[in-house]
C-alpha cells in the first residue's frame, strides 16, 4: 500500500459526495428514488467490506446485521409507537449487540469454518424471524405506516416518504459511513486490521492483541450494515424476512468483489453497477439470478480485484 | 395411533431421510475431504438429479418401473458430466483456493437454480414409484418403495467404502487427500483425480435425489434443504470422515425425523442449525473427526 497524499484522498471522496448532491436536481424520477436506494444498499456494502476486505474474513451471514438493523429500526415503529431518530437508535444497538455475540461466538473459528458458522447464525436468524410471524409479519413481512415516517424538529415536521427528503436521508447516512470509513482505515487501527489480514500470526507476534481487533471490526461492520437495514425500513417502509435470507448475505459479497474489495469506494461502485446491470437485464428476461451467477464466476476467475482495485494496482496507486 | 406405533413410523420416516441424506452428505465430504473445496452447488447437483428423473421416467413410455430405472443410472451420469465440465471450467482455474471456490460456487448455484426454473418451471411434479407394494405391519401399513430407498442407499454407501478402502482408485483418491503434492511426486495424476472425485461428489447427490423424488417432488428450490442437511452432518460427522458422515446423517436424519413428529418442522430447524453452530464453534474438527495438518 503506498503511502496516500491525505487532501488528494479526501478531495477525492468529498467530490463523490458532492456529485450525488447535484445528481438530486438532474436525475429523472425513476432514477432518483433508485439512486437512494443504491446509497442506502451501498452502506450495506461498505459495512461488509469493512470485515471482508480490510480483516480479509469472508462472512456469508452479513444478511442477519442488516435485517437486525431493519426489524429493530421496524419494529420499534410498528409495535412501540418508537420516532424516526429512536427507531434508528434501536437498530444500531440490536446490530451491534447482535455482532458482538456472533463475533464472540465466530471469531473461535477461521477460514472455511468462518464462512460456515456465520450462514449458519444468519440462518436461524432468518428462521426465527419465520417462528415469530405474530410480531415480524413471517415471509410476508410488514410496512411501516407512512404517517409514523417522520422526522419532527420543534414544529415542523418532515416526510420521509417524500423522495427529496428520502434521498438527502440517504446521501447524509452514505456520506457519515463514507467518510467514517475512510478515517477508519486511514487510521492506526485500520493499519492493524490489515496486517491481521496479510499474516495474523507475525500481528500476534508483534504483541498486538488480534482477538480483540478482530472482534471490534465485527462489531464496527454490524453496526455499519445494521445502519443500513435501520435506514432502509425508515425511508422504504418495507421490513421483510426476504432481506434475512442466505441471498442478502451473498449480494454483498458479490457488490464489494465487483466494486473492489479494501477500496473505500468500490462498494459503491459495486453496488451501482450491479443494480443498474440487473436493471437493464430484467427489461429482456427474468433471469436476473442467472447474471448475479455468471458475475460472480467471471468475477472471481478474472477479475479477483474488482474494478476499483484493479484501477489502483494499474493507474492510481493512491487510492484509498 | 398409540405412542409406541407413532414413535415407530417417525423412526422410520426418519431413516428414509436419513439414507437419502447419508448418499447427500457423503458426496459433499469426499469432495471437500479429497479437494479441500466446500461445494455450495451440491444441493443444486440434487435438485438437477430429480428434475432430470422426471424428465427422463416422462419420456421413456411402459411400466413406471422402466423409466425409474433408466433414470437412476442417466440422470447421475449426466449431472457427473455437468460437474466434470464446471470442475474444468472454474474449479481448476482457481487453482482450488477455498476461498475463491465458495463464491465460485455459489455463483454455479444461481446459474443452475435459474436455468431450472426457465426450463423446467416453478411447478412442483412427481414422478411414479417403480413399484407400490405396501408392507403391512401390526399397526399401520408402509410403503415398501420407501424401505427399498433405505436399503438401496445402504448398498450405495457399502459401495462406496468398499471403492475407497480396497480398491487402486480408492488407494489413489486417499493419497491425495492424505498429501496432494507428495501425491503428485509419485506420479499420482492429481488433476484427473480432482476432476474425478468433483464429479462422484455430484452424482452421489444426483442418485440419492432420483431415490427420493417418487415421494417427494421435483422442485426447483429443492436443492437448499438437502444442502443446509448435508453441511450439518458433514460438520457433526467431523470434516472428511467417512464413518462419522454416515453415523451423523443417521443421527440427524433420525431426531429431524422424530422432532418434526412431535415439534414445529421451523423450530426443529432453528435447534438443529443452532446446535451444529455451537459444534462447530467449539469442536471445530466435529464429534467423529481428528484435527486435520
Amino acid at each position: 500500500m503506498k503511502e496516500a497524499s491525505p487532501a488528494k484522498a479526501y478531495a477525492l471522496h468529498l467530490g463523490v459526495i458532492a456529485l450525488l448532491f447535484a445528481l438530486n436536481f438532474v436525475l429523472p424520477e425513476y432514477h432518483h428514488g433508485l439512486l437512494a436506494r443504491i446509497m442506502v444498499l451501498a452502506v450495506f456494502a461498505m459495512g461488509y467490506n469493512m470485515l471482508f476486505g480490510y480483516v480479509g474474513l469472508l462472512s456469508l451471514g452479513h444478511a442477519m446485521f442488516f435485517s437486525a438493523g431493519l426489524y429493530g429500526a421496524g419494529l420499534a415503529v410498528i409495535h412501540l409507537g418508537w420516532s424516526v431518530p429512536a427507531a434508528f437508535a434501536a437498530g444500531l444497538a440490536c446490530g451491534a449487540l447482535l455482532a458482538l455475540v456472533i463475533g464472540v461466538l465466530a471469531l473461535r473459528t477461521s477460514g472455511v469454518a468462518f464462512m460456515i458458522v456465520t450462514m449458519m447464525f444468519a440462518q436461524v436468524f432468518y428462521l426465527m424471524i419465520l417462528y415469530f410471524a405474530s410480531w415480524t409479519g413471517g415471509d410476508q413481512g410488514l410496512v411501516v405506516p407512512q404517517s409514523a415516517r417522520v422526522l419532527v424538529f420543534g414544529s415542523t415536521s418532515l416526510s420521509l416518504t417524500n423522495p427529496t427528503m428520502r434521498y438527502m436521508s440517504a446521501l447524509v447516512l452514505f456520506s457519515i459511513v463514507l467518510l467514517v470509513t475512510l478515517a477508519v482505515v486511514r487510521s492506526r487501527y485500520g493499519r492493524v486490521l490489515v496486517a491481521i489480514r496479510e499474516n495474523e500470526e507475525r500481528t500476534k507476534m508483534l504483541g498486538y492483541d488480534t482477538f480483540s481487533n478482530k472482534l471490534a471490526a465485527v462489531v464496527v461492520s454490524g453496526t455499519i450494515c445494521a445502519a443500513s437495514g435501520a435506514a432502509y425500513a425508515l425511508l422504504f417502509g418495507y421490513v421483510g424476512s426476504t432481506f434475512a435470507s442466505v441471498q442478502y448475505s451473498i449480494l454483498p459479497l458479490l457488490w464489494v468483489l465487483l466494486g473492489g474489495a479494501a477500496t473505500t469506494l468500490g462498494p459503491l461502485i459495486g453496488t451501482l453497477f450491479m443494480y443498474y446491470v440487473v436493471d437493464i437485464t430484467s427489461g429482456y428476461t427474468s433471469a436476473y439470478l442467472l447474471i448475479v451467477g455468471i458475475a460472480l464466476i467471471l468475477l472471481v476467475l478474472f477479475f479477483p480485484k474488482g474494478i476499483l482495485g484493479t484501477i489502483r494496482q494499474r493507474w492510481l496507486g493512491w487510492l484509498p | 395411533m398409540h405412542f409406541g406405533p407413532h414413535l415407530l413410523l417417525a423412526a422410520l420416516e426418519g431413516l428414509v431421510t436419513s439414507a437419502v441424506l447419508a448418499l447427500t452428505a457423503l458426496g459433499l465430504s469426499l469432495v471437500f475431504g479429497v479437494m479441500r473445496v466446500v461445494n455450495v452447488a451440491h444441493g443444486e447437483f440434487f435438485m438437477l438429479g430429480a428434475v432430470l428423473a422426471w424428465a427422463i421416467s416422462t419420456a421413456i413410455s411402459g411400466h413406471p418401473a422402466l423409466g425409474f430405472l433408466t433414470a437412476l443410472v442417466l440422470a447421475p451420469l449426466i449431472v457427473g458430466l455437468i460437474a466434470l465440465v464446471a470442475e474444468r471450467l472454474v474449479l481448476r482455474r482457481l487453482n482450488y483456493n477455498p476461498e475463491a471456490t465458495i463464491v465460485a460456487t455459489i455463483g454455479m448455484l444461481y446459474i443452475i437454480q435459474q436455468l431450472a426454473l426457465t426450463f423446467y418451471g416453478p411447478e412442483a411434479r412427481p414422478v411414479e414409484p417403480p413399484f407400490s407394494h405396501r408392507i403391512l405391519l401390526p399397526w399401520f401399513g408402509y410403503s415398501g418403495y420407501k424401505l427399498s430407498i433405505i436399503a438401496a442407499s445402504a448398498l450405495l454407501l457399502l459401495a462406496t467404502w468398499f471403492v475407497l478402502t480396497r480398491t487402486k482408485i480408492g488407494l489413489v483418491m486417499r493419497a491425495t487427500q492424505y498429501d496432494s503434492e507428495t501425491a503428485q511426486a509419485f506420479g499420482i495424476p492429481v488433476d484427473r483425480v480432482y476432476a474425478g472425485v468433483f464429479a462422484l461428489g455430484a452424482m452421489l447427490a444426483a442418485v440419492a435425489a432420483v431415490l427420493i423424488v417418487p415421494i417427494s417432488q421435483a422442485h426447483y428450490l429443492m436443492g437448499q434443504d438437502p444442502l443446509l442437511l448435508s453441511f450439518i452432518v458433514v460438520i457433526i460427522g467431523g470434516l472428511g470422515s467417512l464413518r462419522g458422515t454416515v453415523v451423523a446423517a443417521v443421527l440427524i436424519g433420525l431426531s429431524d425425523g422424530i422432532i418434526s413428529v412431535f415439534f414445529s418442522p421451523t423450530l426443529a430447524k432453528i435447534i438443529a442449525t443452532m446446535l451444529v453452530a455451537m459444534v462447530l464453534v467449539f469442536r471445530p474438527h466435529g464429534l467423529f473427526g481428528t484435527a486435520s495438518r
